[in-house]
């Protein structure tokens, strides 16, 4: 803490409109090649967002097929490819790279008061993976059809007549995307910090990021190296994954989900980052138990590492290993836990702003916490042996993914919108957009538990009649969410042609990001913002719509005032 | 059911279930379910407990918490080690009982009595046989009450999943290993078998039943159907129905499930992949049952999964298939065509 300023540091910027980071170039060159992250996590945003789009689409067909129990308009093949398809651009290209890709590449610099990643040219260069692992992966499916499930399991996929090959190189180039964004992201917080930005002053979102980077740094090479196996197996047989070339398929389970266990925390960490922030900056107070949330990040970074084998409960492993993967599972719930108390306690006594941001963030801890809750039964031996691959568990993970992630990117998308576009969105709108998305999810997936229970297996292109009735709640619950996520949809753009001006700061929340200009000007900030702490709000005071809200007294000062 | 039959959404056929389902539960027919549902309802009431908690606290702080003209929060409850300790140890504590409950569930589960009656399941796309120890061979399982049954498991393909919801259990069948599940039956009845792991095209169809018989009729089902017809053609049939032909060969002309269908090509000539042609004769059909992939017929290159049957079926076996084939090659038979009326075994398809 050095520096006492007089001034709030995002007035300088009222009259350099020009710099405004999306017009200050021009042209399709400017954005291509851009090294600004601000633009770099718009174009992901805009590539995560159309994979989002057509995965949405084909879950949709996907319900409507299972609208009868036989035959509607899919055959089985078909059935089997858009599952396939649904399932891997969601993980690959939406889920994985939704929320450090798109919303961290924006945040990440500005919430650390700098002007860019560590590596810009690495970064851009990871958008491009990113998009040629895209274009590879999507024209290797839709050219002849994957039927293997997004998780490839041998020896179907060295079978199959899929393009399974081309798919896994797909997914290895989207891995390297996902090494680099990481790597990208870890040296800039570890080195860009600025003076006074403690390790426990940052915001908690960037503890979030920081523990998703270590994953992706950590655990994706593990799955280049599988897929490259699969493909070899495939086309060498050199007899590492099927048995018919003297392999094991359970060892092919083992790499893949040492991996894809860990990317379920890829997936979740960033969306409770976005909750943290949430929760403190629409609740006007400080956040309770940050150590504890900071913490728990990275607790479970790490007991993510350990529990891959419960997605193998019924594979035939030993059963001292499945033992050993339930305890361990069970660790990895409690800071979970940790995060959904403290998220609570922080409205406890606070000014709580029930807008769209705070709506989607109250739906999270929703959502989540009935994701959480059901992982218990799963993680118990004897009741997943039961519940293993049937519609319970997709109930379970799309409660956690899409409950999770998904509102909390939502959520988040909301909360920085007039960040990003300089533009505030229609505040009624998008609470009706998100109730939709709440209604309509949990119609969708809360009978699926029911149905789990009963016995239906999942990937299942036909069914037992008695499953219909249930399926057919999961198909109206699927329509009602995907008319939510057009809603919300609808909203963002209204706001880009009509919407209001945004003031630097909307909701007056005190991270760094929030006193530049809104959209942030090329360089982010002119001098160096002073740090303070990022959730206190006691400086702050609300002016008006136009000016939003402003710092009154020297940050420093107000420190002082805070903590006597 | 096709694109117009919109208005028929509603199960055409059906949509009942088993007697002795609950709401959340399939029949506790083994063991098992007992312990498997108590532990399952014992998560149920923990995991509402905390889900109310946590809802009420979220909605009532909303409300009371509101910002709203005159009310001023209070931003000094910021840290509270006591609670942040409470809300770490107490949901431990929880998660050790659940971890224990599951693990000797679990331990049950893996522990085979004694003596068991074992059956030899063969998983492949997408058909389940059923080898009794008497050597005979059923698409459907039959198990006896209150005896323990061991189910040894393997696949000859794709992995695929053992999987009986009335019992509760569930094991992968892992190509190359042989998988064992064991469970004792407590209630009378047919109940569901699915396959419950991914395994292509017609993952969704591997559905059979497990039909669990008093003692007295589960030894007289298993004589008879150590049985095979006398009926060469019936035999034919019998031997079409148990050893998989069926799930990608069809008895109806021209239906193609994945492979050729039986019906209508005896003694035809078709196109083979290649261009040459095929005369489907005895001795071509002898030769796509001990090597599948050496003649395929145009059309079918990409269904050319099919194993080869050599030492699976004798050579009376392979002729009875053939008098089968050449019986249908004007399409459908009846009956009494393929002598269904003496020596029926019991647990063929009507």
């Amino acid at each position: 803490m050095s520096a006492v300023i007089t001034q709030p540091t995002h007035s300088h910027y009222e009259s350099n409109e020009a710099d405004n980071f999306l017009i200050s170039s021009k042209g399709v060159l400017s954005w291509a090649l851009t090294l600004d992250h601000k633009r770099i996590g718009l174009m992901y945003l805009v590539g995560v967002m159309s994979a989002f789009f057509l995965a949405g689409i084909l879950a949709l067909v996907l319900r409507t097929e299972l609208m009868t129990p036989d035959q509607w308009f899919l055959t089985t093949q078909q059935y089997n490819q858009v599952f396939t398809l649904h399932g891997a651009i969601m993980v690959f290209l939406f889920i994985i790279p939704s929320v450090p890709a798109a919303l961290g590449n924006f945040l990440v610099p500005v919430m650390l008061g700098a002007k860019d990643v560590a590596f810009p040219r690495l970064n851009l260069g990871s958008f491009y993976l990113w998009v040629s692992g895209a274009i590879f992966f999507l024209s290797a499916m839709l050219y002849t059809g994957l039927d293997t499930g997004w998780t490839f399991y041998t020896p179907y996929s060295t079978q199959t007549r899929g393009p399974v090959v081309a798919a896994t190189m797909g997914v290895f180039v989207l891995g390297f995307s996902s090494i680099f964004t990481g790597l990208n992201f870890i040296v800039t917080i570890n080195t860009m910090r600025p003076p006074g930005m403690s390790w426990f002053k940052m915001p908690l979102f960037l503890w979030a990021t920081y523990a998703t980077s270590i994953i992706q740094v950590l655990a994706t090479p593990v799955l280049g190296i599988t897929v490259l196996l699969l493909a070899a197996e495939r086309v060498f047989h050199i007899g590492i994954f099927d048995p018919q070339f003297n392999g094991d398929p359970v060892v092919f389970q083992h790499f893949f989900w040492f991996y894809s266990h860990p990317a379920v925390y890829i997936m979740i960490l960033p969306g409770m980052g976005i909750i943290s922030e949430l929760m403190s900056v629409h609740c006007h107070k400080s956040i309770f138990g940050y150590r504890f949330i900071a913490y728990s990040s990275i607790a479970i970074a790490l007991f993510g590492f350990l529990v891959w084998g419960h997605h193998m409960f019924t594979s035939g492993m030993a059963e001292v290993t499945t033992i050993v993967f339930s305890a361990l599972t069970f660790t990895v719930s409690i800071p979970s836990a940790i995060k959904v108390f403290n998220w609570l306690a922080t409205m406890y006594k606070g000014t709580v702003q029930l807008n769209t941001p705070m709506c989607y963030a109250l739906s999270f801890i929703f959502l989540f916490t009935i994701g959480g809750l059901t992982g218990l039964w799963l993680g118990a031996l004897s009741t997943d042996r039961h519940l293993h691959d049937t519609y319970f568990v997709v109930a379970h993970f799309h409660y956690v993914m899409v409950g999770g992630t998904l509102v909390g990117f939502l959520g988040g998308i909301f909360h920085w919108w007039p960040k990003m576009t300089g533009k505030m969105f229609n505040d009624f709108w998008g609470i009706v957009s998100c109730w939709f998305v709440f209604v309509g999810f949990n119609l969708t997936f809360l009978p699926q538990f029911v149905m789990g229970s009963r016995g239906m297996p999942r990937r299942y292109a036909r069914y037992l009649p008695e499953f219909q009735e249930m399926h057919q709640m999961s198909t109206v619950g699927a329509y009602l969410l995907g008319l939510g996520l057009f809603i919300a949809l609808g909203v963002l753009f209204h706001s880009l042609r009509r919407g209001k001006k945004a003031p630097p700061n909307p909701w007056g929340a005190a991270t760094l990001e929030w006193q530049c200009a809104s959209p942030p000007p090329y360089y982010n900030f002119e001098t160096p913002p002073t740090v303070n702490d990022p959730y206190d709000y006691t400086p702050l005071v609300y002016r008006d719509a136009e000016r939003g809200w402003e710092y009154v007294q020297p940050v420093t000062a107000s420190k002082h005032v805070s903590h006597s | 059911m096709s694109l117009y039959g919109f208005p028929l959404l509603l199960a055409e056929r059906s949509s009942e279930r088993a007697p002795g389902s609950s709401y959340w539960f399939p029949p506790q027919a083994s063991t098992f379910a007992q312990d498997v549902d108590s532990l399952y309802m014992y998560i149920m009431y923990i995991s509402a407990f905390f889900f109310v908690l946590i809802v009420v606290a979220m909605v009532w702080f909303s409300l009371k918490y509101r910002r709203r003209p005159g009310y001023e929060g209070d931003s000094t409850a910021l840290h509270n080690n006591a609670l942040e300790i409470l809300w770490t140890v107490i949901p431990t504590i929880i998660v050790v009982w659940i971890f224990a409950k599951g693990v000797f569930g679990y331990m049950d589960m893996m522990t085979p009595p004694a003596a068991t009656i074992d059956v030899n399941v063969t998983a492949r796309k997408w058909a389940w046989t059923f080898q009794y120890p008497n050597g005979a061979i059923s698409t459907e399982l039959h198990v006896p009450i209150h005896k323990a049954s061991r189910m040894r498991m393997r696949s000859e393909d794709a992995l695929h999943a053992f999987y009986v919801p009335a019992f509760r259990c569930k094991a992968d069948i892992v190509p190359g290993r042989v998988t064992n599940l064991w469970f004792e039956p407590i209630l009378e009845g047919t109940f569901d078998l699915f396959c419950a792991e991914y395994c292509g095209d017609e993952h969704s169809n591997m559905i059979t039943t497990v039909t669990v018989h008093s003692e007295e009729d589960y030894a007289k089902w298993l004589a008879d159907a150590a049985k095979p017809p006398t009926d060469i053609e019936a035999h034919g049939l019998w031997l079409y129905e148990r050893m998989g032909c069926k799930s990608c060969h069809s008895m109806e002309p021209n239906k193609k499930i994945v492979g050729p269908s039986f019906a209508g090509t005896f003694g035809t000539e078709q196109k083979a992949a290649g261009g040459a042609a095929i005369l489907v004769d005895a001795g071509y059909i002898r030769e796509s049952i001990l090597e599948p992939q050496k003649k395929i017929r145009d059309g079918y290159q990409g269904a050319s999964q099919m194993p080869s049957f050599q030492g699976k079926l004798k050579d009376n076996e392979i002729l009875a298939l053939t008098a089968f084939i050449e019986a249908l090659k004007d399409g459908k038979l009846t009956d009494e065509e393929l002598g269904k009326n003496e020596d029926k075994p019991a647990d063929s398809k009507q």
